[in-house]
């Protein structure tokens, strides 16, 4: 069995600054969007993915571990976040907690049942978890069902920030996404993140030397769940909904394609691909069902042709680490 | 009494296209180490096929349930000759991704010339009718299915577990290289069985006809439930897969009667109780 990602670079003493330049470029690209014409909505949608995916991208990337139900607790945590805001009329912030909250009980549930088998197991078993999760949202009352949660006040969080006003809600989000990103990035590098990547590469290695893996994969299923529900919880504010569609397996499938087109184990890579996705989405919404046909091209082209994903190629490419 | 055996009955359909598509995952998996995520996309196919056939060749139901899953079968074998087979040594993931992919081209393509409502596919004359048991009314074309799919589950049994090509099958998943030595064709083979279980899920598809109807996305969400029955029959053994298709199919018809609310979900729950006891699953290995 190989590798799922390309690490075979060796990591060059500059890699950490090229990695902070490109993250201050792009926290500084992000930061000029409401200045530039472009639509901010689409972008604030393609930041919660982009956050997802980086969840995502963390236990799969540098655990070698493909959740294929990663949507369960962006979904979960939408759910729980808008009815805390709805029902109980929480302020923003709270609302936030109580979704984080939600996805990290999940991920210890769904964490504790999946991590004891691997490979397409693994995959298998968090797909199944997600659509049993997918029935119950369907049939439980607080979610209502196909119509979802709609009409969720934004209100004002830690009593200044009205997030009514786009623009102050494109900053909350963009600080939500780029906390997360760093938090992630801290992760990664370090030694935790460096133990997870050895299970990556050799896990029967990794436990001769002492490690017991099952719990460092745990702690990256929970880690990696956790974020994912932020990035749902954030969504909430800027969809002003939550409905089944963030609960499907298509929408896991879609967060694995938007990780591989960017590049699976790379910095940057699924920020990158969740862009691309989402802005594909945006613009090929008039061609209707082609939009299905064209994705699955590109899982196949990227699967066939270049598993780096963009990212990775470029990196690659220039001997750089991103 | 009689709604209690309904319910069976349709556990016992269900549970025909459960042991008919898992025994199919199971010999693509043994083969060739992919999870195939187009399973639900050919079985569709196998049902389109069955359709046109009828309706643009006037070919009846009796030749549908032999060329459907040669059809496919070979749309199948096109697939593995021209992109699967760059996958072998990769980690098995990229399989999973690319047969994902297949299924969403396969699946867009079909909404996009049929929408997504459903066709309907007439009962041949023969089967139609139904018999007084006594105890309750057997719609004859769901009996069929059930024997039918039984008969055909057995047979792949037979063949893989018994003949001479079988030994082949299983002696070329232990060790390729070994079986390529003795002079065999152990890419032929590859492509062929993966064939073979295609021609599997197509044949549930033109099964399953009649009674569903013909829609676009009637295998999606059918596969993520074949995928729980694979986790907990555990993938081990060919019998495995047809016992708990079977077996799974029955006890989600009796939840259907003795409690629905839970119907969708039994199966998923039964996976999680399976696995917290025996993370093998019942007939797995470990993987």
């Amino acid at each position: 069995m190989t590798a799922l990602t390309d690490d075979t670079l060796p990591v060059a003493p500059r890699a950490m600054r090229d990695e902070m330049i490109v993250f201050v470029v792009m926290a500084l690209l992000l930061a000029s969007v409401p200045f530039s014409g472009i639509y901010p909505f689409f972008v604030m949608q393609a930041l919660c993915f982009a956050l997802l995916a980086c969840a995502f991208n963390l236990l799969i990337g540098y655990g070698g571990l493909l959740s294929f139900g990663h949507a369960m607790f962006m979904g979960t945590a939408g759910y729980c976040s808008a009815h805390a805001l709805k029902v109980w009329a929480l302020p923003p912030e709270l609302g936030i907690l109580v979704g984080i909250a939600a996805a990290f009980g999940l991920s210890l549930i769904t964490g504790y049942i999946s991590i004891r088998r691997q490979g397409i197991y693994f995959s298998m078993i968090t797909l199944a978890l997600s659509q049993l999760l997918y029935f119950i949202y369907l049939q439980a009352p607080f979610t209502h069902g196909e119509d979802g949660i709609q009409g969720i006040p934004q209100g004002r969080m830690f009593g200044v920030l009205d997030l009514s006003k786009p623009t102050v809600l494109y900053y909350v989000v963009l600080v939500g996404f780029l906390a997360g990103f760093l938090l992630i990035y801290r992760i990664i590098n370090s030694p935790f993140g460096e133990v997870l990547k050895s299970i990556r590469e050799n896990e029967p290695r990794a436990i001769s030397l002492g490690y017991r893996t099952d719990q460092y994969k745990f702690l990256a299923f929970v880690l990696s769940g956790t974020l994912a529900g932020f990035a749902g919880a954030l969504k909430v504010f800027v969809a002003q909904n939550a409905s089944l569609t963030d609960v499907h397996w298509s929408m896991s499938g879609e967060v694995v394609l938007m990780t591989l087109v960017g590049g699976l184990g790379t910095v940057f890579g699924p920020v990158v691909g969740a862009f691309a996705i989402i802005a594909m989405q945006q613009y090929l919404a008039g061609f209707g069902q082609w939009v299905t046909v064209i994705q699955g091209s590109i899982f196949v082209i990227c699967v066939l042709t270049f598993r780096r994903g963009v990212v990775g190629e470029f990196a690659h490419y220039f001997r750089r680490s991103l | 009494m009689q709604a209690l055996y309904a319910q069976l009955l349709v556990g016992l359909i269900n549970g025909s296209f459960y042991a008919l598509l898992s025994l199919g995952l199971a010999v693509i998996f043994g083969m060739l180490n992919i999870i195939n995520f187009a399973h639900g996309a050919l079985y569709m196919m196998g049902a389109f096929v069955a359709y046109f056939l009828l309706n643009l060749g006037g070919i009846s139901y009796w030749w549908a349930l032999l060329l459907a899953p040669i059809i496919v079968g070979i749309f199948g074998m096109i697939l593995e000759r021209t992109m699967l087979k760059f996958l072998t040594g990769l980690d098995h993931l990229y399989g999973l991704l690319l047969t994902f992919g297949i299924a969403l081209i396969v699946q867009g393509v079909f909404q996009n010339f049929f929408g997504s409502s459903g066709l309907p596919y007439a009962i041949p004359d023969q089967l139609k009718g139904g018999m007084n048991l006594g105890f309750m009314f057997l719609p004859i074309y769901r009996g069929w299915v059930v024997i039918f799919s039984l008969v055909v589950c057995l047979a792949t049994w037979f063949l893989i577990e018994k003949t001479r090509l079988g030994a082949y099958l299983r002696a070329a998943t232990e060790n390729p290289t070994l079986v390529r030595a003795f002079g065999i064709n152990v890419p032929r083979m590859i492509t062929l069985t993966y064939g073979l279980g295609v021609g599997l899920a197509a044949l549930a598809g033109v099964l399953s006809a009649p009674i569903n109807q013909v829609r676009p996305l009637m295998g999606a969400d059918l596969i993520i439930v074949v995928f729980a029955v694979v986790v907990i029959g555990g993938m081990g053994s060919i019998m495995g897969s047809i016992i708990t298709g079977f077996a799974l199919g029955v006890i989600e018809g009796l939840t259907k009667y003795f409690y629905p609310e839970a119907s969708n979900t039994v199966v998923f729950v039964l996976m999680v109780l399976v696995l917290l006891v025996k993370p093998t699953g019942l007939t797995g290995r470990a993987a």
